[in-house]
């Protein structure tokens, strides 16, 4: 019987850098839209009036809306030919937010994706991608940090 | 800066996921995997049932905190390892409940650790938000 051989993940992606994602336009019914998903009933969430007079310039987003900006980058770097990334073994292990301010409407974010680190453990392969997410002055809003788990075959 | 000890209690929160909350979120956040609502693609694949996105999990977990938080402070940093999958059952859905304790507390940053747990079971691990508090 042949020996399945598993192409593991490619380690010299540790410390590559992605291209920057095309810029995403966050839109209030969009914050509105994944607040509700995510049961955030805070004004702050729905109200531009409110989140106005808290000092916001529009809705502000829950802290895990960053998710789909850091998807953009992930994107890529699932897409790129050379990872060795199975997509059908990945599973999100880790996910962690760092914040400088929180996403309102009205941001126009671009996210830079690196790959932190590639390690094998226990035969399942660990992929650490930092996506760092900047507002279109350039500054910095958001870090979202993902752990994939490419799970090893038998 | 702050009367909060560490162990201290400071909210729980309770939340029940049905399919519908799953499609909602899969609209939401553009994640459209099937397993999150499609029973026969979930036994296909060898999941107890379908599940809910973990960034949904992740995402309803912190809420408690920000309502306690309110405007008395930023948020810093939150994390989690998803441990166990959330199973959401096609008639009566899951509960899933929060509770939000002091976990340490770190010159002017104060690290809020999060027990979140579904059908008696903890989901997520090392679940922990960190925020700075007005002074």
């Amino acid at each position: 019987m042949p020996k399945l051989v598993t192409v593991p993940v490619n380690k010299e992606l540790q410390g590559r850098v992605f291209p920057p994602t095309t810029p995403y336009l966050v839109g209030r019914e969009k914050v509105r839209e994944f607040s509700r998903a995510v049961f955030a009933q805070s004004p702050l969430n729905h109200d531009p009036e409110a989140a106005r007079a808290a000092g916001y310039t529009d809705v502000v987003a829950p802290p895990t809306f960053a998710v789909v900006i850091q998807e953009a980058g992930l994107a890529l770097l699932l897409a790129a030919p050379d990872t060795g990334i199975d997509f059908s073994r990945i599973v999100h292990g880790e996910q962690k937010f760092t914040y400088t301010r929180q996403i309102v409407a009205g941001d126009e974010l671009t996210a830079i994706l690196t790959v932190t680190s590639i390690k094998s453990l226990g035969g399942n392969d660990m992929i650490t991608a930092e996506t760092a997410i900047s507002d279109s002055t350039g500054n910095h809003v958001v870090t979202a940090t993902s752990v994939l788990v490419m799970r090893g075959t038998e | 800066m702050s009367d909060l000890v560490v162990g201290q209690e400071l909210i729980t929160g309770k939340v029940t996921l049905t399919r519908f909350s799953l499609v909602r979120y899969a609209g939401a956040s553009g994640d459209f995997n099937p397993i999150h609502y499609r029973d026969d693609v979930a036994e296909s694949v060898g999941l107890p049932g379908v599940l809910a996105h973990g960034m949904l999990t992740m995402g309803l977990a912190v809420q408690p905190v920000i309502d306690w938080m309110g405007d008395r402070g930023d948020l810093v940093e939150y994390g989690v390892r998803f441990t166990r999958p959330v199973v959401v059952d096609g008639n009566g859905g899951v509960t899933v409940t929060v509770t939000a304790k002091v976990g340490a507390i770190e010159e002017d940053v104060t690290r809020i650790d999060l027990v979140v747990s579904a059908a008696n079971q903890t989901v997520l691990g090392k679940s922990q938000v960190r925020v700075k508090l007005h002074q």
